[in-house]
């Protein structure tokens, strides 16, 4: 007969996971002028992991980057992000932990009265980092996203594509110890989405920052399983035949607000659910 | 159009009015709370400072020039053309030179600042900053509510120099009235009561011009036909507040002074 365990040791237990895990939910529901969007969902993302969430348009994907920050507030439930309890926080401290947490918006989200340089900048403008170190960071990140002769442009200017890679470069500059990704490749090509893929890619593998991948795009979410990054010669390459797929990048499938799946590639390949089945097939 | 029960479009209502005043409840109180962006409310002050100056100037001196005009035709019948210089001197400062700037900043600014932060606001702009941790309200709402009260106050005073030179126009050159005359009885009628309704009404005027297009401009959505429909909405209202303010503010220093 298994030992019971005191309430005071499980809190103590939660409370030791939600600081070591980048982020913890905990029965979180939410719903949106009546109806339930996200329904008693908990999942946790470990430092260094990525965690790409899939489902169908509507199965609030989305609301779940925006509770992650605090621009929503649950209906129910407890969100630690770093080790801190979100819900119950003011816009001032969520503001301080906001800095170390990067978003790439579904829609790039760039500020469109200002430059490259500025949209790029603006965290560090705003903390008041000396013009020089901006510019050095500035051109660092735009050189990660390869997009170095873009400065003096503004977000009207670039291809949708082009916008995406600014976003990333806006999003990485102060190195955030969690990225958030809202369908970055949602709109794209084929040629260009490889690109943004291969961008996060190349983030988790040579920073390895936690994040969460939200995407409509199975592919998307399989080529982070089956590629790593070649540090040495720049680019994406698959992992070898008979090479351990990547644990450390996960599949989370939402269906009607709740989670139907959290595990592995190999996992999410092998599953018998029927409707798990017919959405990846 | 969707049609809303009568306890649908109450609660509404009420919603709308708290969140309004949040608003500029957190719009005054982030003066007195750093970070203070200096720059971006030097830079609303020439947008809707500077920029406005010719609305102003014109609206001030054909104010001023018509006011003498109608106001002649009556004075002659009771052979007071000399007092044209009083009453464009008192209609001008007391009321229609605060109320007359204000209604055109209203329709400049009120409306810029709802397309702009709307725009921003469908765009998902305003949720990357704060995002990336930057606070939108002390970022863009503070600003433009500091920069449209301070220029208001002196909008209102060119607007009201202005509106007296109108009225010395038509009064010199088709009333053929005395230059002096006309100035010492424009400066002699003018009370202290009357120059504090006049400077007081625009500082309240200017809150509500900027805070009524950041609470319509933040709470746009739906693309953009919300954007063009807060930008609407922010004109309608600033304006009908603004005579409605302009009503209890007079009769409140009309009562205390």
């Amino acid at each position: 007969m298994p030992t019971p365990v005191a309430p005071d040791e499980k809190i103590a237990g939660g409370a030791e996971q939600s600081s070591q895990a980048a982020i913890v939910f905990e029965n979180v529901s939410i719903a949106f002028e009546g109806k339930t969007v996200l329904e008693s969902i908990s999942f946790t993302l470990e430092r260094g992991e990525t965690k790409s969430i899939l489902g169908v348009a509507g199965s609030g994907k989305s609301t779940i980057l925006k509770l992650v920050l605090g621009l929503i507030k649950p209906d129910q439930g407890c969100i630690y992000v770093l080790g801190e309890e979100v819900t119950s926080m003011g816009e001032d401290d969520l503001a301080t932990l906001r800095r170390k947490i990067g978003m790439v918006f579904q829609e790039s989200a760039l500020f469109d009265s200002l430059t490259v340089r500025d949209n790029v900048a603006f965290r560090l403008m705003e903390e008041n980092v000396p013009e020089e170190e901006i510019d050095r960071r500035v051109k660092e990140a735009l050189r990660f996203v390869e997009l170095e002769n873009t400065l003096d442009k503004f977000p009207a200017e670039l291809s949708g594509g082009m916008r995406r890679r600014v976003a990333i470069a806006r999003a990485i500059i102060n190195q955030p110890e969690i990225l958030l990704y809202d369908s970055p490749t949602g709109g794209l090509d084929p040629v260009t989405s490889t690109t943004i893929i291969e961008l996060i890619l190349k983030q988790r593998d040579v920073y390895h920052t936690s994040a969460l991948l939200v995407t409509q795009r199975l592919q998307d979410a399989f080529t982070m399983a089956t590629h790593y990054f070649d540090k040495k010669a720049n680019q994406m390459r698959p992992l070898p035949a008979g090479a351990h797929v990547d644990d450390r990048t996960t599949f989370m499938l939402l269906r009607d607000g709740k989670v139907i799946f959290d595990g592995t590639a190999q996992e999410l390949a092998t599953s018998r659910d029927e409707y798990i089945r017919e959405y990846i097939s | 159009m969707e049609f809303l029960s009568p306890s649908d479009y109450a609660k509404e209502t009420v919603l709308a009015v708290q969140e309004y005043s949040l608003l500029a409840w957190r719009a005054v109180t982030n003066i007195f709370r750093h970070p203070r962006y200096v720059a971006d409310t030097l830079q609303q002050a020439d947008v809707i400072g500077v920029g406005s100056v010719p609305i102003v100037v014109l609206t001030g001196l054909f104010t001023g020039a018509v006011l003498a005009l109608n106001a002649a035709r009556t004075l002659q019948q009771f052979g007071t053309l000399a007092l044209t210089g009083q009453l464009v001197s008192i209609a001008m400062v007391r009321q229609l030179g605060p109320v007359l700037t204000g209604l055109m900043v209203a329709g400049r600014n009120a409306s810029g600042i709802a397309s702009e932060l709307g725009s921003m606001k469908v765009t998902e702009q305003i949720d990357a900053m704060r995002a990336l941790g930057t606070d939108p309200y002390k970022k863009l709402v503070t600003p433009r509510v500091v920069a449209s009260v301070f220029m208001l106050f002196f909008l209102t005073i060119i607007s009201d120099l202005c509106g007296l030179t109108g009225g010395w126009a038509v009064a010199r050159f088709q009333l053929q009235l005395d230059s002096h005359q006309y100035w010492n009885n424009a400066y002699q009628s003018l009370a202290f009561v009357d120059v504090m309704i006049g400077l007081a009404n625009p500082l309240f005027f200017g809150f509500i011009v900027a805070t009524v297009g950041c609470y319509y401009g933040m709470s746009a959505r739906g693309g953009t036909q919300g954007v063009g429909r807060a930008t609407t909405q922010a004109v309608v209202w600033a304006s009908v507040l603004i005579l409605v303010v302009n009503y209890f503010v007079s009769q409140l220093l009309l009562w205390l002074f």
